[in-house]
């Protein structure tokens, strides 16, 4: 007698996705996971605290004529970037440094590499993954910032003045998103271990600093802040922000030519590292 | 018979050193077995035709398609099971295989349907929801089995599938194996240094050694092609015995502790055995025609080489 249902194998035939769209499979799966995780919740929701500050101080200074010293300025905006920079840490830190450091632990990239995906599909969904929840915390409540300021003030007449804050806050904070984002991946992929690729980090970006600091001592030249990615983009801060007295240690096409430089280093990096196989001659 | 994959004067180096050298072979549909001793070439050959690794020299296709010049297109038609540990770290069974799927291109709704599907007949569906770092090793090679399977491809890659895999849960490997090739209709290649897996699950072999192909063809055929096999036992001097038996063209190897299995390429029956036994003054304590196996066709493949 044959059975009524049979568990066995069966051939599939229904529809298949086009190529292209693979990436997103990867950065879907990587944000639900990481944020199933209960550290990565708090940070993300701590990361939200200056916001509240912010927030409150836009208020304050649109209700309260005691407090209109405290109305929002551009310089405003850039100030908040730069204090959000220890949670673009915190996150590159908890969720960044094992985005390929676990897969290449876990030998996941022969796995990866065996379905039709290529490696910059790869490559743009693990960045993708670490850039929009660099947003969420970066981009996100900067451009609510500007929101709540029309709403508190009851007017765009802040916003019409400065108008030139929508792409300045998009464009900074995009260059924060990936600028970190590939370097972190980039140290990602040198390891398997997650726990070294976070200290590497670290390490790097207040190695750097440091040596920016020696160098100009020993040197007495500004222009080794070049080699200080957080110096670096402190002076592209300035520049898309338009803050005219801010002390500039090199011209901002100097500090865009080093960012770019940082980047085809990461991409280098990740080409020679992200491969099916690792042959060892 | 079509073939599925074809390699025209391939090598593949790993620095100055050659992994494959010049190799020309072509694997029919059905079930092949890519055999050899370990750091053969036959992980290298998978990789290559995976894309993993770019041949220095010679073309690759798969399922008619170049290697060099559709590798997506190859893969989203094959399936690769790989030796080693691997898997996606903090899923469990059921997702790691439908993220496999979606990967594959599945739609989701379909990808989490066939990961279910797919984890029950390869006899993981009672542990589909449990984490895959508390898997065992038997479990680890089944899962593996299941992410290729998702997307039920047209061509299976199963590099070395019984690794680690005690003697019950290898016998279920390889059931599922023979029952993939045999009753599923998918073509496979499988990748093994172990004679009776290949020999149980497939019909066409493919013997490689130090980076080339030895012999290949339908097993059946390898096991019959001209000749006989006798087993030996001899008390006496065994080299001298053995190197005149190679000095009449009689190959001879080791099979287990003080037996020899002895290749007769003609009609020289066990007369002759007996008379190079006295020339050499050595006795023979056993001797018994046999029937060729696959371990015949490797050693006597790999032996010549």
């Amino acid at each position: 007698m044959s059975p009524i249902h049979d568990q066995g194998y069966r051939r599939y035939g229904g529809q298949r996705e086009p190529h292209g769209r693979r990436w997103w499979v990867i950065t879907r799966a990587g944000i639900l996971s990481r944020i199933r995780e209960k550290r990565v919740i708090v940070v993300l929701l701590f990361a939200w605290a200056p916001f509240l500050i912010r927030a409150i101080q836009i208020y304050a200074s649109a209700n309260f004529e005691q407090v209109a010293f405290l109305a929002p300025t551009p310089e405003m905006f850039r100030e908040f970037l730069d204090q959000q920079n220890i949670f673009i840490f915190i996150v590159c830190i908890i969720i960044g440094a094992g985005l390929i450091a676990d897969d290449r632990r876990a030998n996941a990239l022969q796995i990866y590499l065996s379905k039709p995906l290529t490696r910059v599909e790869y490559i743009a969904g693990k960045l993708a993954t670490l850039a929009i929840l660099l947003a969420f915390v970066t981009w996100l409540p900067a451009m609510l910032l500007l929101v709540l300021q029309m709403l508190f003030a009851g007017s765009t007449k802040f916003l019409r003045e400065h108008l030139f804050l929508i792409p300045a806050v998009t464009l900074f904070a995009a260059t924060q998103v990936f600028v970190w984002s590939f370097a972190m991946l980039a140290l990602s992929s040198l390891s398997k271990s997650r726990r070294f690729v976070a200290i590497m980090y670290a390490g790097i970006l207040f190695f750097t600093a440091a040596m920016y600091q020696a160098l100009r001592q020993i040197t007495g030249s500004t222009a080794w802040a070049a080699i200080s990615p957080r110096d670096t983009m402190n002076v592209i801060a300035d520049g898309i922000f338009r803050i005219a007295n801010a002390p500039r240690p090199i011209p901002v096409a100097a500090a865009v030519v080093a960012v770019i430089v940082l980047i085809v280093a990461a991409m280098l990096v990740l080409e020679r590292r992200v491969r099916g196989v690792e042959v060892i001659t | 018979m079509s073939t599925v994959v074809t390699l025209d004067r391939v090598s593949v180096r790993y620095g100055r050193q050659f992994a494959l050298r010049d190799v020309t072979a072509a694997f029919p549909a059905g079930a092949v077995g890519l055999l050899g001793p370990n750091g053969a070439g036959k992980s290298t050959m998978i990789k290559a035709l995976l894309g993993f690794l770019h041949p220095d020299q010679g073309e690759m296709k798969v399922l008619d398609l170049d290697v060099k010049r559709s590798p997506l297109s190859i893969r989203a038609r094959i399936g690769y099971m790989p030796e080693s540990d691997s898997h996606i770290p903090g899923m469990n069974a059921v997702s790691f295989v439908a993220y496999c799927g979606e990967l594959a291109g599945l739609p989701r709704a379909d990808a989490m349907q066939r990961a279910h599907e797919v984890l029950y007949y390869v006899g993981l569906g009672e542990a589909r929801y449990r984490n895959l770092e508390t898997y065992s090793t038997g479990m680890k090679q089944r899962i593996k089995l299941a992410q290729a399977l998702v997307h039920d491809p047209d061509l299976l890659f199963l590099d070395e599938p019984t690794n680690g895999m005690d003697p019950k849960g290898r016998d279920e490997m390889l059931e599922l194996v023979r029952d993939i090739a045999h009753n599923k209709g998918m073509n496979l290649i499988l990748s093994s240094h172990l004679l009776p897996d290949v020999e149980y699950t497939c019909d066409h072999v493919v013997v490689m050694d130090k980076g080339q192909v030895a012999t290949s063809g339908p097993i059946d055929a390898l096991k019959g092609q001209g000749g006989r096999v006798f087993e030996i036992r001899v008390k006496g001097d065994r080299s001298a015995f053995v190197a005149a038996l190679r000095a009449s063209g009689i190959e001879c190897h080791d099979s287990e502790e003080d037996l020899m299995r002895a290749f007769v390429p003609d009609e020289r029956g066990a007369t002759f055995l007996f008379r190079i036994a006295a020339e050499q003054h050595v006795q023979v304590r056993h001797l018994r025609a046999s029937v060729p196996t696959l371990e015949d066709v490797f050693a006597k493949a790999v032996g010549e080489v």
